[in-house]
């Protein structure tokens, strides 16, 4: 995770377009001034934190669907559940599914887990829409090297 | 079995919170309604799962944008109810989605 630019995933560990899954890593830093304020004495990720890494999981995963034509932003955040605590160092594990595929709008549901224990779990709805800047896509085409976006699914 | 404007109704007074006896078939759903864009996708999604289509929002948009449609064809219940069956319809025909 890379707070300081809000790059919350690390890596991509499955993709599996047909079946509309993703797998995520997600390392938690060691020390960050976040956990300095939440909380002195008792570090843990914000909850705001962990839902926007289950959204950027799904964004993923919607941008392979769409194979990188339009970006999915952020729109509803439903049943977003803050199951245990995240702590600094520990290595979130995040799947998402994509349910549905609209017009205009896709929603996924996702959950977080370390180790085996479930820790966050949300359903989310993106709006689609064009890249309203090349420099953004760009930007997307680096970040999805940088995680290890099988580029080769989407090509097909 | 509900008509597809009491499943359309019941799907809106859900979502929006908006007491269904006030969401009639000449209900306009942002006119009458104030039902907003992020709701409408609440909406959709919801209505999209419950008949098993796609609803075609982005190309019913562009047309009334393009001045080739007015809202009242696609955000008045009754016709919103016509145009679901439509695609139902089209579905149950083996056509794809009919848009």
């Amino acid at each position: 995770m890379n707070l300081d630019y809000f790059q919350l995933i690390d890596r991509i560990v499955d993709l599996n377009l047909e079946a509309g899954t993703i797998t995520v890593e997600a390392q938690v830093p060691e020390k960050h001034t976040i956990f300095e304020g939440h909380f002195p004495g008792f570090p843990i990720m914000p909850g705001v934190l962990l839902t926007e890494a289950m959204a950027q999981s799904c964004g993923w995963l919607i941008l392979g669907v769409l194979k990188f034509e339009r970006m999915p932003f952020l729109a509803i955040v439903k049943e977003a559940k803050m199951r245990g605590f995240v702590s600094p160092g520990q290595l979130l594990t995040i799947e998402a599914k994509l349910e549905h595929e609209g017009s205009g709008f896709a929603v996924a549901k996702a959950k977080g887990r370390i180790g085996k224990d479930l820790k966050c779990s949300a359903e989310i709805t993106f709006g689609l829409a064009p890249f309203p800047d090349p420099v953004f896509r760009t930007h997307m085409d680096a970040m999805a090297n940088k995680i290890g976006f099988p580029l080769q699914a989407v090509a097909q | 079995m509900s008509s597809t404007f009491d499943q359309i109704a019941n799907i809106i007074a859900e979502t929006c919170d908006i007491p269904r006896d006030t969401i009639k078939p000449e209900s306009h759903a942002i006119d009458d309604l104030g039902i907003d864009s992020l709701d409408f996708l609440d909406i959709a999604f919801a209505i999209d799962k419950a008949f098993g289509i796609k609803m075609p929002l982005e190309k019913w948009t562009q047309e009334v944008n393009d001045g080739k449609a007015t809202t009242e064809q696609y955000f008045v219940l009754k016709n919103l109810a016509d145009r679901i069956d439509e695609l139902v319809a089209a579905k149950n025909a083996g056509g794809g989605a009919a848009t």
